[in-house]
């Protein structure tokens, strides 16, 4: 499958993939609109800063993904792209995925809501927006050869 | 104190759109924007904006732009708003003004006064898709006739030549004045091009010495990062005597920029102001050129061309004639309209002349003196089209030197601030944060895109004219008209005018 | 092969998965009490709070089932395993395995009580069925007492909340949460549920009920309606102890672990048979020892590595440890690990985390209020890492991958360098 890899060597810690990413689960059409709720990162993709590195972490779509495993409502599985996905009619924001999650990639969507994470912009043939919007080339979008 | 200057610039942001990112406030180096948590509110302060566009080009909302001010002075064509302001600004700091790029004043330029031919009926024009279309050139002395052995090889002795796949080099921009990823992207291009980039007076960073067969090595004034090594590193070795956009003058780079790296590929201390001479202080006559052109080609067992890099300057053409005597296997006329890392601004508007005079001026000095073919000439200073590629083949140039469309394909938008060494775009900076804001595998990418994009423009138009081969349309003068020139004009440019 | 799996919880979806991993074409057979497909039990407290439906609930699509080939025989309880011929009899039927699977999950524990048969409307909480009868039986005028202060029965206050007229809870323990909170944690938490309007008796317990009255041991009374009963539940063994598994092992302090007895494969030793979930023992890595560990995740993924083991593929080794994520009422809370190490408290208004070191390893940890990016601790108990090889300090106030260092950073999220 394809995944989202991090060159943390070029990321200069802009957070436009954070951005970028709310708008795109938002699912509006003109940009502004994605943050008229008071909608702020983190979302799917969050920047961590230390010093003058920077990096963005996003799902990695784990091979053994323990939120999968752990998940109380089934609401997490696995799409035919690979990536895992939340369905947010099924989720009930119990929140023992992001108790799981090793890399800290599960965000909470606030009380008694679905959780919010990368779901590779929904698949093959489309270029998840925090790639296609890094500046940098910082995110990239790359088939794992080792599968 | 009284602030004379107000800011040139105004950062206008629509509240509809912005959504407070505050990406405009993390990526401006020069601190324009900032954000107040307590009001939640983003803030400008125009008076540090330098029109660079970064903030306007990542924001993710569009909702930035940048205006010029329309606060003004009382109008005046004589007392114009930038003498006024360049008044005050003496009047304050009592130094001599720095400017960055190319000159802004309005010029005459010579590019856009010819026009190229064009082929109808009586000799067809040629599908460069379709047909053959040769736009490899080769750089250098050329011998005068061929002379074959029996067995039909050739037995004339052959002078080094720089083979370019297109003819178009990046000329000359020193690690220093622009970053290491900067260079990285030229030499990369360089490399997949078939072309050549060129180090500047900065030396070459042990990181490049790979990209070797695509370097042109330069040797300035201050000799900085000159030594064996570096030589036989490049496959052509430049003497810079001048630079366009600032004849008669040396380089200088502030020791802010004179970081470890740098420190170390000039071999200069760390922090010190690297100036270079105005003169060589070595070259006094063409026959102390010609000493250094053998030097250097002693240094280099007479394998790699000698390029001799020229401002254009009044007498040009006596300049060249006499280089083209030297030794030197390529002449490099660099126009005053020509970019820079940093020149007083007095010199780099007042001082030098266009390119296309200058290149017309020499290409036909040299054939009156039959020594065109000891040559090669290459143009720089402000090639800004596959237009201007073309009629400078057309006006006798072998091949050009571009670096502004370089520099604007690496992302530059002119804000004309290289000096400030806060380059946002990671070009003219030595600041790592700032340098890894390009990133050399797009760069790279970005400059092959524009080569590649004007190598088929040129194909295009050499194949309207009817001509398959740059060769057969160096010095092609025929192929160009003048439109509202003078007599003398077109004279000098040794060409008709339209409708002739 | 024929697969034969007693249970049709999460464990079971785990078996089905880690099976279908290694065998497609194996039969496969899930013999269930219950008469849903399977659900995750925790859900009940979020179907009484209206945060989920019936609908929704199905823990996989509903043509899993068909997907995987797996035969589904609901609402029929497995009677008697014959070890030697390898059958299960369930419903008068038999289902013949080559490999069987005991995921009979867990029952309640009814304290014997006198007048508790007396008690009319009187619910456990454990089952989709159980939720459905108690949503029946309350309308926004009943007084519920809740016996059980631990995670359940305050999930089970929290699903009733808003529905009913009051709740009680009553536990012997001096405090809330007891299993997964400490006193200070476990304050926090009543005091925030009391501000909510939910009444606590605790070091108590029910003496005897007497015609809509709990008698306590301390004398009080309470008046109630509905009486839901959560005092912790006991694993089903029988089926397994009557083929021979072991299903107990000695604790040091003398007190036995109930629970089927199985090794890293889930495997009983009983030739055939593995068991998973909440009906056995699992290994605790925090505390090194083997235990009850009835958590969701570990039921899945114990009945992942059976099914696994069961289709002849090397169980991946699994590192169960204790993690709850539970709200309360607008509380959030995320606990992990186990406490007995040396505390280290980071408190800020609305939020209480505590972390817990030995061996200069983190052991566990309490989080309240935020817990943001917190799986990045729970990962560092996991793996043992030591808090010295990482930015621990910064790991107190807000997780991030960053202070596990560059190259921790690199394997995670780079990619491996491209041949050039």
């Amino acid at each position: 499958m394809k995944r989202v890899y991090v060159n943390e060597e070029w990321c200069l810690g802009c957070r436009l993939c954070e951005y970028w990413c709310v708008f795109s689960a938002s699912g509006e059409k003109h940009f502004p609109f994605a943050f008229d709720g008071g909608a702020k990162p983190p979302a799917g993709i969050q920047v961590e800063e230390r010093g003058s590195v920077h990096f963005a972490v996003n799902c990695r779509h784990c091979e053994d993904p323990l939120c999968l495993k752990g998940c109380i409502s089934g609401a997490l599985s696995r799409d035919g792209y690979g990536a895992i996905r939340v369905d947010k009619t099924k989720c009930v924001g119990c929140h023992t995925c992001i108790a799981l999650c090793p890399y800290g990639c599960i965000v909470s969507g606030g009380d008694n809501m679905p959780i919010k994470k990368c779901q590779l912009c929904a698949g093959k043939d489309y270029t998840p927006q925090c790639v296609s919007h890094c500046p940098n080339n910082a995110i990239v979008f790359e088939e794992d050869e080792d599968l | 104190m009284i602030d004379y200057i107000q800011p040139d610039y105004e950062v206008v942001r629509n509240k509809d759109l912005c959504v407070k990112c505050k990406v405009c406030v993390r990526q401006c180096a020069n601190q324009v924007h900032a954000y107040d948590e307590k009001r939640d509110a983003l803030y400008v302060d125009n008076s540090k904006c330098v029109n660079c566009h970064r903030c306007v080009s990542l924001c993710p909302a569009h909702a930035l732009k940048i205006v010029k001010t329309d606060h003004c002075f009382k109008p005046s064509a004589n007392y114009t708003e930038d003498i006024i302001k360049d008044i005050y600004r003496q009047a304050d700091s009592g130094g001599v003004l720095l400017s960055s790029m190319g000159t802004p004043k309005s010029y005459p330029v010579y590019w856009d006064k010819m026009l190229i031919n064009a082929s109808q009926v009586t000799n067809p024009s040629i599908d460069p898709l379709r047909e053959p279309m040769e736009i490899k050139t080769f750089l250098g002395k050329k011998p005068e006739a061929l002379e074959y052995l029996p067995d039909g090889s050739i037995k004339t002795e052959k002078y080094p030549n720089l083979e370019l796949k297109v003819p178009i080099m990046f000329s000359a921009m020193s690690y220093g004045s622009i970053s290491k990823n900067a260079h990285l992207c030229l030499a990369r291009a360089a490399r997949e091009l078939g072309t050549f980039y060129n180090t500047g007076e900065g030396g070459l960073h042990e990181d490049l010495y790979e990209y070797g067969e695509n370097t042109i090595v330069q040797v300035a004034s201050g000799r900085f990062g000159v030594h064996p090594a570096y030589l036989r590193a490049g496959s052509a070795i430049e003497i810079k005597i001048g630079q366009g956009a600032k004849p008669g003058i040396g380089g200088h780079l502030p020791g802010s920029k004179i970081g470890e790296d740098v420190s170390r590929t000039r071999m200069i201390p760390m922090g010190s102001d690297a100036i270079s001479p105005a003169p060589h202080h070595d070259i006094y006559s063409i026959e102390d050129l010609r000493q250094l052109v053998y030097s250097l080609k002693e240094a280099t067992d007479y394998k790699k061309p000698v390029i001799v890099k020229i401002a254009a300057v009044h007498n040009v053409a006596a300049i060249a004639s006499g280089i083209a005597r030297s030794g030197a296997d390529i002449i490099a006329i660099d126009g005053f309209r020509g970019g820079t890392g940093a020149a007083p601004t007095r010199i780099r508007d007042n001082v030098g002349i266009p390119v296309e005079l200058a290149l017309a001026a020499v290409d036909t000095r040299l054939r009156e003196e039959g020594i065109r073919n000891n040559v090669g000439i290459v143009v720089g200073g402000s090639v800004r089209s596959s237009a201007d590629v073309v009629k400078a083949v057309a006006l006798g140039a072998d091949a050009v030197y571009i670096a502004t469309p370089a520099l604007l394909a690496l992302g530059c938008h002119l804000c004309r601030s290289c000096h400030s060494g806060r380059c946002n775009w990671g070009i003219a900076t030595q600041i790592p944060e700032l340098v890894n804001r390009l990133n050399p595998d797009i760069g790279a990418r970005r400059l092959v895109n524009l080569v590649t994009a004007w190598a088929h423009e040129i194909m295009e138009m050499m194949g309207g004219m009817g001509i398959n081969s740059i060769e057969a349309l160096r010095g092609n003068r025929l192929m160009l008209r003048g439109i509202g020139l003078s007599q003398k004009e077109l004279d000098i440019l040794g060409i008709k005018h339209a409708g002739e | 092969m024929k697969y034969v799996i007693i249970g049709n919880g999460v464990a079971s979806i785990g078996a089905i998965e880690g099976i279908r991993k290694n065998d497609k074409k194996g039969s496969i057979t899930v013999i269930g009490e219950e008469k849903y497909p399977c659900y995750g039990r925790p859900l009940i407290s979020y179907y009484l709070e209206g945060m989920t439906s019936l609908d929704k609930m199905d823990y996989r699509p509903s043509q899993f089932y068909k997907d995987n080939g797996v035969k589904l025989v609901l609402g029929v309880k497995a009677e008697k395993i014959d070890a030697v011929s390898g059958k299960v009899l369930a419903g008068g039927k038999e289902y013949p395995y080559d490999k069987l699977l005991i995921a009979t999950g867990s029952s309640p524990v009814i304290p014997p009580t006198p007048g508790y048969d007396k008690v009319k409307r009187k619910f456990t909480f454990i089952r989709l069925d159980d939720a459905l009868a108690i949503e029946k039986a309350v309308d926004k005028t009943s007084r519920v007492l809740v016996i059980g202060a631990g995670l359940t029965g305050l999930k089970a206050a929290e699903g009733l909340y808003g529905r009913v007229g009051s709740i009680t809870v009553v536990d012997m323990a001096d405090r809330v949460l007891p299993a997964v909170t400490d006193a200070e944690s476990s304050a926090i938490v009543r005091s925030h549920l009391e501000s909510k309007g939910i009444a606590f008796c605790l070091s108590d317990h029910v003496e005897r009920f007497d015609d809509g009255f709990a008698v306590l041991a301390s004398g009080k009374t309470i008046a109630f309606d509905v009486l839901v009963t959560s005092v912790g539940v006991r694993p089903n063994t029988e089926l397994a102890t009557s083929v021979g598994c072991a299903t107990e092992r000695m604790t040091e302090s003398g007190r036995p672990f109930r629970g089927i007895v199985v090794d890293r494969d889930q495997y009983t030793g009983v030739d055939g048979i593995y068991a998973a979930g909440d009906c056995t023992l699992s290994y605790d890595l925090t505390l090194g020892n083997t235990r009850p560990l009835a958590i969701q995740p570990n039921a899945y993924m114990q009945g992942e590595a059976a099914g696994a083991a069961m289709s002849g593929a090397r169980a991946e080794r699994r590192e169960y440890l204790p993690v709850n994520s539970g709200g309360l009422l607008g509380l959030r809370m995320i606990t992990a690990g186990a406490y007995d190490g040396e505390p280290i408290t980071v408190k800020r208004e609305g939020i209480f985390r505590r972390f817990f070191i030995r061996e200069r390893k983190l052991r566990g940890f309490i989080q309240i209020g935020d817990y943001s990016r917190v799986g990045i601790l729970t990962e560092m108990i996991r793996k043992g890492t030591s808090v010295d090889s990482v930015d621990f300090a910064s790991l107190t106030e807000s997780p991030d991958l960053a202070a596990l260092g560059d190259e921790y950073v690199r394997s995670v999220l780079g990619r491996k360098e491209k041949e050039k």
